[in-house]
């Protein structure tokens, strides 16, 4: 075990810290939540920014245009450009940090070639078509069918709660394409693009008030069946792979901005008045910050940990599941102490704060969490896989 | 970077459990519970293999790894159960030769000393200095302990003792460390037992362990263990980084416990002395609260046989009860914690490098 960064680990950081100072302050406010055309601009434009000065896909093969380096490196990343302030991933989540990786390892070297360069770019952004109305948790039931035709695959069926969906070029789409075979055994990986004829979108309102996710419709749309990644029916092992990426890496960045939330916290304790001192003065507040902050730092370090398995294996391990299953825990701890020391002024939204990607302010976060425990399986469902993959108890059938 | 354990963390950790399984099985670690908690002959076999003298440089007869390699074993011996004063050996190692030695902080008033009948000497911590107590000077009257594996006495007033040096923080750091690192194999051992019965115990016709109650408290405490493990680790690489290997230079800085003549210095230390303050402080809170949820879970899933003397999930409990009343209550690890980010907030993201 070495926690230290190698010396062209820290060349790197110092390298990337000077580029991030310079640009940083170029980029200008970032867009309303609810202007999707300005968002997209903005999280692309961004995208490109990083292609350009040769940041984007830290640890993505280099054959591509990315950088071709390693996981710790990416790492690195994430951690500089949160601390600095620098734009979040925002929609191109799904592509950078699950169907890219996805893609390095299961698809065809044409298929690579035509996506992944385009997704570095920022000229591709991506979502997640797995969840359905009647297939969420028990996501091997799903339904949407695919009949081959030829050359294609006629595709039927809904999608629910595609992030990002209005917006998306892509899809990593997974359809039933054996009806006959054990529902695990009949599922299909497919690139699908979403400007097909057949395709309806139609967002969905939040709690928070926006429309991060969407419905998404298919009636007979047409898929070429080269741009199924992996082969005929052996969908739900590629679906594995972008799990693995999903709960295992992607949540990274995520973590370093709640930990520059607990740092605000600091603040706004010092800043709200309780029994004639500040909030910061009473115990059991301090100390629950102290709590969540030691929480937070072993967060960090078993993320240290999955991505030196990653770095070894390449692909990170079953420990995502703890983590987020343990994460969205203390994250809704620490909007719960939030909203003690807030008291009534726990009730307002600050301005532009609809991001549902990162929780903007306290208030806005203490919507956003409830999300954490839903998305990306449920912690209900994390357990699960806890329980049965990791300790081996036995299945619930 | 690269923060999974290395092939030799590997084999050391396999080694050191392959001792447990021979030398210290659940049987006689329970039989150690008749004579004090240490037989001479087994702990002259863990100190013959370099438990104790892990962190003594090679040139001084020691075996010459870091802090961190110190944790896995600890973290070993606290899965296995293994009794005696093992924090207070190791850190004397450097001072003391081949004995069973206890370490605790000076209490202002009556003191509980641990293992009363087997310690050679004990090593006492003070704002003055750390002292050694000669176990003849000790004046024990009978205590029981709730733990049968952690007896205590007490002593109406400890001795003030020689003095071997003037006051280290560094040694109160590396005791939170060593306990923490107990604790973390406590909660690995206790979900181990849990996770067994709920696969064999069977009710309604089926393994208990296929009731997602069962389950989900399995995987809780799994999850529990894996983050404070995670911590553990990082803490021992930051002592490894800041320390480098082997017993150093104390790094100075501050450290305070309640109820014990150990005050809040008031100095922050350097950059790289709050990265370890806050990691060994963070390691102990979440250490310590995996062992004793995870030691309350092991009795549940177990039903009514989790309440008897037989089955050993008390015996986890009661070693978690016995080890975290030590070095600073969670509340004063907490506090640490806190007024470091509350001077530097964004301190987190400052790695050592
Ligand atoms: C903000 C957000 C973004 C999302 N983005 C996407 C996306 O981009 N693409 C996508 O495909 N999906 C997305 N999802 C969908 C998400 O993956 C599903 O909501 C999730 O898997 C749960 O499925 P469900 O909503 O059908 O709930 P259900 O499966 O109906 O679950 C309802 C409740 O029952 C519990 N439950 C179900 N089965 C079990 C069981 N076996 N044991 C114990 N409890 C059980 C669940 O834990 C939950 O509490 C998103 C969800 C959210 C909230």
């Amino acid at each position: 075990m070495d926690i230290r960064f190698s010396a062209e680990e820290i060349a790197f950081r110092d390298e990337l810290r000077g580029w991030l100072k310079e640009v940083l302050p170029t980029l200008g406010d970032p867009p309303d939540s609810d202007d999707w055309t300005a968002r997209r601009k903005w999280d692309t434009g961004w995208q490109r920014m990083l292609y350009d000065a040769g940041y984007a896909g830290i640890n993505w093969p280099s054959e591509f245009g990315a950088r071709g380096s390693t996981p710790t490196e990416h790492l690195i990343f994430l951690e500089e450009t949160t601390r600095m302030g620098a734009p979040y991933v925002g929609m191109n989540f799904v592509g950078q940090l699950h169907a890219g990786p996805t893609l390095i390892l299961e698809a065809t070297p044409e298929q690579r070639a035509r996506h992944l360069p385009a997704m570095l770019k920022g000229e591709e952004v991506w979502c997640q078509g797995f969840s359905e109305p009647n297939a969420g948790s028990d996501l091997a039931s799903l339904s949407t069918r695919a009949i081959r035709d030829g050359d294609h695959y006629v595709v039927t069926g809904q999608k629910i709660w595609t992030s990002f969906g209005h917006v998306a070029d892509y899809c990593e789409l997974l359809v039933r394409t054996d009806q006959e075979a054990p529902k695990h055994r009949g599922i299909t990986w497919l690139i699908c693009p979403m400007d097909l004829p057949g395709i309806e979108v139609r967002p969905i309102t939040t709690v928070a008030g926006s429309s991060e996710f969407c419905e998404v419709f298919f009636d007979e749309v047409r898929i070429p069946v080269e741009n199924r990644v992996g082969d005929e029916n052996d969908g739900w092992r590629v679906a594995m792979v972008t799990f693995s990426f999903e709960r295992g890496t992607a949540f990274i960045s995520e973590l370093l901005g709640t930990m520059n939330q607990l740092a605000e916290m600091v603040d706004i304790a010092r800043n709200t008045s309780r029994n004639g001192s500040s909030a910061w003065d009473d115990d059991e507040i301090r100390r629950e910050i102290g709590r969540l902050q030691a929480e937070y730092d072993a967060l960090w370090a078993l993320t240290k940990r999955v991505v030196s398995q990653a770095q070894r294996t390449g692909m990170p391990g079953p420990g995502g599941s703890v983590f987020k299953l343990y994460y969205a825990d203390v994250k809704k701890r620490m909007a719960d102490l939030a909203h003690r020391m807030l008291e009534r002024e726990a009730l307002v939204l600050a301005e532009g704060s609809g991001d549902e990607q990162t929780g903007g302010d306290m208030v806005a976060s203490r919507l956003y969490v409830l999300s954490l425990s839903i998305a990306a399986g449920t912690s209900e469902i994390q357990r699960n896989i806890i329980g049965e993959r990791i300790l081996g108890l036995p299945k619930e059938r | 970077m690269d923060f999974e354990l290395s092939e030799d963390q590997v084999a050391l950790c396999d080694g050191i459990r392959d001792l447990c399984q021979g030398r210290f099985d659940i049987d006689t670690v329970r039989g150690l519970a008749d004579c004090g908690g240490v037989d001479r002959q087994l702990w002259s076999e863990l100190a013959d293999t370099g438990v104790f003298s892990l962190v003594v440089p090679e040139d001084e007869g020691g075996v010459g790894l870091g802090w961190a390699e110190a944790g896995l074993v600890f973290e070993q011996l606290g899965r296995a159960l293994v009794p005696g004063p093992l924090v207070g050996t190791l850190l004397a190692a450097e001072v003391i030769d081949d004995a069973v030695v206890g370490f605790m902080e000076r209490p202002y008033g009556p003191a509980l000393v641990e293992y009363p009948e087997v310690i050679d000497a004990l090593l006492v911590l003070d704002r003055n200095g750390v002292w050694r107590v000669d176990a003849s000077e000790l004046s024990v009257e009978a205590a029981q302990s709730v733990d049968p594996l952690t007896p205590v006495g007490r002593v109406d007033l400890l001795p003030q003792g020689e003095q071997l040096m003037d006051f280290c923080y560094g040694w109160a750091n590396r005791a939170v460390f060593l306990n923490s690192a107990l604790q973390v194999g406590l909660a690995t051992g206790a979900r181990e037992l849990a996770v067994a019965y709920a696969q064999e115990r069977q009710q309604f016709g089926k393994p208990i362990g296929q009731f997602q109650a069962i389950k989900h408290k399995c995987a809780d405490m799994y999850s529990r263990e894996e983050v404070a493990r995670a911590a553990l680790y990082y803490a021992g690489c930051v002592m490894d980084v800041t320390h480098g290997p082997g017993l150093p230079a104390d790094p100075g800085g501050y450290l305070y416990f309640e109820g014990c003549t150990i005050e809040l210095g008031d100095t922050l230390g350097d950059r790289e002395h709050q990265e370890l303050v806050r990691a060994v402080s963070g390691a102990r809170i979440l250490a310590a609260e995996a062992a004793d949820h995870n030691g309350k879970d092991c009795v549940q899933v177990h039903g009514g046989m989790g309440f008897t003397w037989e089955i050993d999930a008390h015996l986890y409990l009661k070693r978690a009860w016995a080890l975290t009343p030590q070095f600073g209550s969670l509340d004063r690890h907490a506090d640490r914690i806190a007024n470091l980010v509350g001077a530097d907030p964004l301190g987190h993201a400052a790695p050592l490098g």
